[in-house]
């Protein structure tokens, strides 16, 4: 199958700081891809290198047949293929759910205002969130933010959705709900890289996990040998500390 | 609040009887404060402060277009920009550290003496472009801080679905900003209210200049006082505009949508 999201030896380098060390990174249509590893590992650093919001240093990502570190790349029309959902949510706070929502499809696909909310209503009911459409950010809970957030991405009807630790900033009990969403969007056939720190998760959901360390992919595999062999030792440490 | 009313009343009380009782009280209240006077001088201070109305309105718009194209040159982060950048960053700078009347006078005698085609005559109108300039740098300023105080992560939010630096500043990062600094922009504007009679030097019939002739001739304050009278009820409206702007600000973003 050919990778629908291909990064080749993508290095990132912030002053003396290497971020990222020649990392590789294959995704298939449909695949979900976990990056596990402590945090400074370069999990964060990368997803930010694959829809261009960090200008990498040397290597290639190649998406949807092109190659997109290609300076002459529209670097908008890229990013409205690739979703990215943050960790700290990151919402428009002067603007309703629905305007959250249709804000991207409006403005850069040039969608009604109707269709646009009409579509984006459906989203938001699907996951869960009907009643909030009128509500400013701020006036909903974390989990109803962030389930905001990804509906946010995906009205843009994206390729591939990039997710950066999007439950570390979630109350415990606000996890399960936003990891459902994603279930229930792997379900649905989308493509997803996800950095997480939720490993049972990572576990059950993963095509394929990476482990980052210290810029590099120390070991990579299919999710249950990853989990329940790994081969690396910095693997098997990092592990143990987060299985427990 | 019995204890609020009751100091407070004493204290007026107090001043009141310590200036009534002053030797020079009388002569003050002919000069300043006749209720004769007043009625007299205020029909035409009243249509006289109309162009300080006018001066103001024109003005106000025209100093946020202004302050926004330089406080925008001054933020985008682009190379191409950069002669642009130097032009603003040297407005800034001169039309900050120049006295508003100042201004005045050298835009209402300066720009009419270089006779150039095209450059307006008219008093009032270069009266507002001397506010303008004067005004527009410390708008521009007050816009580039609330730009500057939007967190880097709604530039990254809006960049990420694809929207152009151009369209997530007019539609993320501006509508915040804003939001932020109305309060001290509003400030401006009252202290530009008043900064209209500043026109008053350059011969323009506003208030100030109308309630100047009359003292001039007849020796007597009170019309001065009209039209501070003028001046204070005008402002009153956007000071509380602006209580309550800041109130709803500071609802909506308790929750309640």
């Amino acid at each position: 199958m050919s990778a629908l999201l291909d990064a080749r030896a993508v290095r990132k380098t912030y002053g003396a700081h290497d971020v990222l060390k020649g990392v590789d990174l294959s995704v298939a249509p449909h695949q979900v891809v976990c990056l596990i590893g402590a945090s400074g590992s370069g999990k964060s650093t990368l997803l930010r290198c694959l829809n261009l919001l960090e200008v990498v240093d040397d290597g290639e990502i190649w998406f949807d047949g092109r190659e997109i570190t290609d300076p002459r790349v529209d670097v908008d029309d890229v990013r409205r293929d690739i979703g990215i959902v943050f960790q700290a949510f990151n919402l428009f706070p002067h603007m309703s759910v629905l305007d959250n929502v249709t804000l991207g499809p409006r403005k850069t696909r040039g969608v009604r205002r109707r269709d646009a909310e009409e579509r984006a209503s459906a989203l938001l009911t699907r996951f869960g969130l009907a009643d909030q459409v009128r509500k400013h950010p701020d006036a909903l809970s974390g989990g109803q933010q962030q389930r905001v957030a990804l509906v946010r991405a995906l009205a843009m009807e994206p390729k591939v959705l990039l997710l950066d630790e999007i439950t570390s900033a979630l109350d415990p009990q606000l996890v399960g709900e936003v990891l459902e969403a994603v279930r229930d969007l792997k379900d649905a056939g989308m493509t997803i890289v996800m950095a997480t720190h939720e490993m049972q998760f990572a576990r059950e959901i993963a095509d394929e996990v990476l482990f980052l360390d210290d810029g590099v992919v120390r070991e990579r595999g299919a999710a249950e040998q990853l989990f329940s062999a790994p081969r690396d030792p910095r693997t098997r440490e990092f592990l143990g500390r987060h299985l427990g | 609040m019995t204890i609020a009313l009751v100091s407070t009343a004493v204290v007026l009380v107090g001043v009141g009887l310590l200036v009534t009782s002053a030797p020079g009280w009388d002569r003050v209240r002919e000069t300043y404060f006749d209720w004769e006077d007043a009625k007299a001088a205020f029909p035409e201070i009243a249509k006289a402060f109309w162009v300080n109305i006018k001066a103001f309105l024109v003005a106000e718009v025209l100093i946020l277009a202004l302050a926004m194209l330089v406080a925008v040159v001054r933020v985008v982060p682009s190379a191409w920009m950069a002669p642009l950048k130097v032009v603003a960053t040297v407005y800034t700078d001169v039309f900050r550290g120049t006295p508003t009347l100042l201004i005045v006078l050298l835009v209402g005698f300066g720009v009419p003496t270089l006779g150039l085609q095209g450059t307006p005559t008219d008093p009032f109108w270069l009266g507002v472009i001397a506010l303008t300039l004067s005004y527009g740098a410390y708008v521009a300023e007050v816009l580039r801080a609330g730009i500057l105080s939007v967190h880097p992560s709604q530039w990254a939010s809006g960049r990420a679905l694809g929207l152009s630096y151009g369209k997530t500043l007019r539609y993320v990062v501006l509508p915040q900003a804003v939001r932020r600094v109305t309060p001290p922009l509003l400030n401006d504007f009252v202290s530009l209210q008043k900064d209209t009679a500043l026109l008053s030097a350059i011969g323009v019939f506003e208030a100030l200049r109308q309630a100047q002739v009359y003292s001039a001739r007849d020796f007597i304050f009170t019309p001065m006082v009209v039209a501070a009278v003028f001046f204070i009820v005008a402002t009153i409206p956007l000071a509380r505009f602006t209580d309550w702007l800041s109130l709803r600000a500071a609802r909506r973003q308790s929750g309640a949508a």
